[in-house]
């Protein structure tokens, strides 16, 4: 559950989402559930030559189990609040 | 949220549901790298979809085909990615050609037996690495 709760804090940034088709996609995270499933808002395609099919798609939900990378903005990621809540979850408390 | 058990609007909205899409003109891409477009009127937990008017779109370089195929229920674990078509803005660049369905499976056939091609020109010359 800890990358769920993380995922919900990057609701609203902008994040580029990699799948395992090597497709790349940019946008809004608009929200993520348990199965990491990811919905994008205000989406373009990094290749977008390369995917002329994609050039009119402007949200999407993108199934959990295709995603590769999820690369997040820089001032996205807390690493001590990280570290501390993968300890806790570790203790299992 | 009412009595019934189903969630509000705005909820559906909030969530990662596929409920905003239903009714909405949508593109599917698939595992195997196909494209289905087609209306969402069902799905579940698992992103199992129904697609009402359901055609696969097939892109060979700047040509493409539409292939009517009716109404489809994809099982979840071949879905990659379910995106909402926005209806203002054009769905491929000016460049691009549609063709009839013969003629986007003759390209088909052509790109494929020139990847082929490619490949045993590479076997074949693959012996050349001893002497470099």
């Amino acid at each position: 559950m800890l990358f769920f709760s993380y995922f919900k804090e990057l609701v609203g940034k902008e994040v580029t989402v990699e799948l395992k088709n090597d497709l790349a996609i940019r946008g809004i995270l608009h929200s993520v559930d348990q199965y990491l499933n990811i919905k994008l808002e205000h989406t373009r395609v990094v290749d977008q030559e390369k995917y002329p099919h994609m050039l009119s798609v402007r949200n999407c939900f993108i199934r959990g189990s295709v995603v590769r990378y999820v690369q997040l903005p820089p001032d996205g990621v807390d690493i001590d609040i990280l570290h501390d809540a993968t300890r806790r979850e570790a203790r299992g408390s | 949220m009412s009595g019934s058990g189903f969630v509000g609007t705005e909820e559906i909205f909030l969530s990662t549901s596929l409920a905003s899409y239903l009714d909405k003109k949508l593109l599917v891409l698939l595992r195997d790298g196909r494209k289905l477009m087609g209306t969402l009127r069902s799905f579940d937990q698992y992103a199992n979809a129904v697609i009402e008017g359901a055609c696969e779109r097939i892109i060979v370089g700047e040509l493409f085909c539409d292939i009517p195929l009716g109404l489809y229920v994809i099982r979840g674990e071949n879905v990659v990615l379910i995106g909402e078509l926005d209806l203002k803005i054009q769905e491929l660049p000016d460049h691009m050609v549609r063709v009839s369905a013969q003629e986007i499976k003759d390209a088909q056939k052509a790109e494929i037996e020139a990847l082929d091609l490619k490949g045993t020109m590479r076997k074949r010359m693959e012996f050349l690495d001893f002497f470099d």
